[in-house]
């Protein structure tokens, strides 16, 4: 029994998803060789969805998120692939038709506030700013929508703060100002890009919460990037699980914390020490480091690390590289590995969920 | 007052008050860091300072970890560098095996520095970029002048092959390495001399999760072989339910609560706790659903002017919401000191609550996959 690989037809959405990636590939090239960051992404990202896109350094995510906002055009990356953002194909698009969809059809907010927005500049005129370059208002009237965000984003005395610059902002205000700014012109889509790494736990909740309300009032897309599996079971939908560059498991939430069939998948979730359970004699690491973007393991890029190879007849994981392929379970869980799908759910269930 | 009722499940034989162990290797008492700010060009006036850690008190047992856990500008990272005496102390004492080391001189700390070692949380910038493996594990037996068996070489080999490093790198450079392995060298200079105590400064929040779980593992793994005990300076509520055996809260320099580590994640008591708690997020999505968020609103303090009274109950939501006039005077207006609210759990609060429901502890039969 064997499943149909998705089929991937180049120059047409394959669904009416309002964002949709196409097997994208970026590649730097470099003094050291040929760096590829991502290597064959697909996903689909629906109004009022929030993907989470998972994985650890070095895993592409970022990359992506850089790609689909435009921002490698004019460097020396090779972009290929194709990616829809509400009919419009972004890979092939000029630089002034991604400035006029920045900030206005999609958003960005960053990792570290601080170093993300400009230090010379208060924080109104930044977000004004944002708000005059894609709509023909008075200063005044812009003056009043950026207030109107800040106060909706939750900062005391958005008036006054208006005129503050950003040092005088502590992080998590920052970062609220980070998300007012992204959303003042309602972004239909939303990146948020390890938006809490940098946060304190009791800040980054609520700026988790706040981003839940604010996708429920606008319907926007997010897809928000992390390596944090717990910030994922709170607030995303569906989950794109990363690894060299390559989706290696995708599925909903649930699909993914309680059926995960990657062994990648079942390593993260069995190495990361739990708050809620009671304490285990030894955490279960991944062995091994994540891999080299230049000289990628041929066949599963995950094989150097993978203890379950021997599951897998005539030695396949080393000479062919696997389809992302449904799982048979479900049409929206699929999964790159060679292991067989029964094989699989059985190692899941007697060998990997009782030690967790 | 509420007091708790409840005692927690698999609590230590003796519950003794940290505050008062004599027989630990450590005890830090009453011990404050305050860094001056001044003002004015030619007479430099002292014009207010900085409250880093503002009165904190523990104790280690030889062989345990504490976990000192907080958020940023809590005090933590400046507590456990006060503790090795990176920084001095502004007031208070630290009795390390019976001595006070609070006023000691950096000649008499020479000693003691054989015993007390630190590893760092940033693996780039603690390690010297212009010196090899071999000089920087090897520097702690040159520096003590400590005799070795089979030569510094050898002992440094023998320490790269104990952390996981390959011996043969001996002549590399730290950029060589990944930050993973980078962490690895910091704790083999830490252990070379076989140290009694280890501040870990947040050792692995900058790792990779797959990486976090393998130098976790390693520094459990030396401790046991070694008899260490290590004060675990995190933010990861997560991590130190693993690692610690007792744990302290901070918050804006002072500690909030003291326990074991079942006690503080299964009943814990202060309200900070039960908002840091809470706040953790979990990677079960039914569990994730059902929790209770307790939110914090507003900002951090400023240590420079911290709250009257009790420091938190400026963003308590107990004192928000249920505690009335006259008990809100009281969390305005007296301190509330560092106590006993049952045998071996201390709290800084004068309205303590058990709450056993947070941390969603798999016993408490909350509702999960």
């Amino acid at each position: 029994m064997t499943a149909q690989p998705l089929n991937v037809q180049l120059g047409q959405p394959k669904t009416d998803a309002f964002l949709s990636v196409r097997d994208l590939r970026v590649h730097f090239p470099t003094g050291d060789g040929l760096v590829k960051s991502v290597d064959g992404l697909s996903f689909d990202v629906d109004r009022g969805e929030i993907l989470g896109i998972v994985g650890e350094s070095g895993s592409g995510k970022s990359v992506t998120s850089q790609a689909i906002l435009g921002l490698h055009k004019g460097s020396r990356a090779r972009i290929t692939g194709e990616i829809w953002l509400d009919g419009t194909e972004l890979v092939g698009a000029s630089e002034d038709d991604m400035r006029s969809l920045r900030g206005d059809k999609m958003a960005m907010i960053f990792q570290d506030p601080l170093s993300s927005m400009h230090p010379f500049y208060r924080v109104g005129d930044q977000i004004t700013e944002a708000y005059r370059v894609h709509n023909d208002v008075s200063k005044a009237a812009a003056k009043k929508r950026a207030i109107e965000m800040l106060d909706r984003v939750g900062i005391p005395n958005p008036e006054k703060r208006f005129s503050d610059y950003p040092h005088q902002f502590s992080g998590g205000m920052r970062q609220r100002a980070m998300i007012a700014m992204a959303l003042v012109c309602d972004p239909k889509l939303l990146i948020a890009d390890e938006p809490t790494t940098a946060l304190d736990v009791t800040v980054q909740a609520q700026i988790l919460d706040l981003m839940k309300d604010l996708q429920k009032e606008f319907n926007s897309a997010i897809i928000l990037i992390t390596h944090d599996l717990g910030v994922v079971a709170e607030t995303c939908d569906n989950v794109v699980v990363m690894y060299g560059g390559q989706c290696v498991e995708t599925g909903s939430v649930d699909e993914i914390f309680y059926q995960p069939e990657m062994p990648y998948a079942w390593g993260l979730l069995g190495s990361m020490p739990r708050l809620d359970r009671q304490r285990q004699e030894r955490l279960q690491p991944i062995a091994g480091q994540p891999p080299s973007l230049i000289r990628v393991p041929k066949g599963c890029v995950f094989n150097p690390r993978c203890r379950f190879q021997d599951k897998v007849a005539e030695g396949l994981c080393v000479t062919e590289h696997p389809d992302l392929l449904p799982t048979g379970t479900s049409p929206t869980h699929s999964v790159r590995c060679h292991i067989n799908p029964d094989e699989r759910r059985r190692i899941w269930a007697d060998e990997i969920k009782p030690g967790l | 007052m509420s007091m708790p009722t409840t005692s927690p499940q698999g609590a230590n034989d003796v519950a003794v008050n940290p505050l008062e162990d004599t027989e630990a290797l450590l005890r830090v008492n009453g011990v404050t860091k305050h860094f001056p700010i001044k003002q004015g060009i030619v007479f430099q006036r002292q014009v207010g300072a900085v409250r880093a850690v503002d009165g904190v008190s523990f104790s280690v047992r030889a062989g345990e970890t504490l976990g000192l856990v907080g958020e940023s500008g809590c005090g933590k990272s400046t507590t456990g560098r006060v503790v090795t005496k990176l920084l001095d102390p502004t007031g208070g004492e630290i009795i390390f095996n019976g001595e006070n080391i609070a006023g000691y001189s950096r000649r008499q700390m020479r000693q003691v520095r054989s015993d007390i070692q630190m590893i760092f949380q940033d693996p780039y910038s603690s390690l010297n970029p212009r010196h090899t493996i071999g000089t920087i594990v090897g520097a702690p037996f040159r520096i003590q002048g400590a005799k070795t068996e089979n030569g510094i070489k050898a002992e440094v080999q023998g320490l790269m092959e104990r952390v996981g490093l390959n011996p043969e790198h001996y002549n590399r450079y730290p950029h060589e390495f990944s930050g993973g392995q980078r962490q690895r060298i910091g704790i083999a200079r830490a252990v070379a001399l076989r140290p009694k105590l280890i501040v870990c400064d947040e050792p692995v929040s900058a790792l990779d999760v797959s990486i976090q779980a393998q130098v976790v593992n390693l520094l459990e793994d030396l401790q046991s072989e070694f008899g260490l005990a290590y004060i675990f300076v995190a933010h990861d509520l997560s991590v130190v339910r693993h690692i610690a055996d007792r744990v302290a809260v901070m918050y804006l320099g002072k500690i909030m609560e003291l326990t074991d580590r079942d006690s503080l994640y299964e009943a814990p008591l202060h309200p900070y706790t039960h908002s840091l708690m809470s706040a953790v997020p979990v990677p079960d999505p039914h569990k994730e659903s059902k929790r209770e968020r307790i939110l914090l609103l507003g900002d951090l303090p400023s240590p420079i002017n911290p709250p009257s009274g009790c420091v938190f109950h400026t963003r308590c939501p107990k004192y928000r919401s249920v505690l009335s006039e006259s008990d809100q005077q009281r969390c305005r207006g007296e301190i509330p000191q560092l106590e006993e609210k049952t045998p071996g759990h201390l709290a800084a609060c004068h309205f303590p609550e058990v709450r056993a429901d947070i941390a969603a502890a798999e016993d408490t039969g909350v509702a999960g996959a």
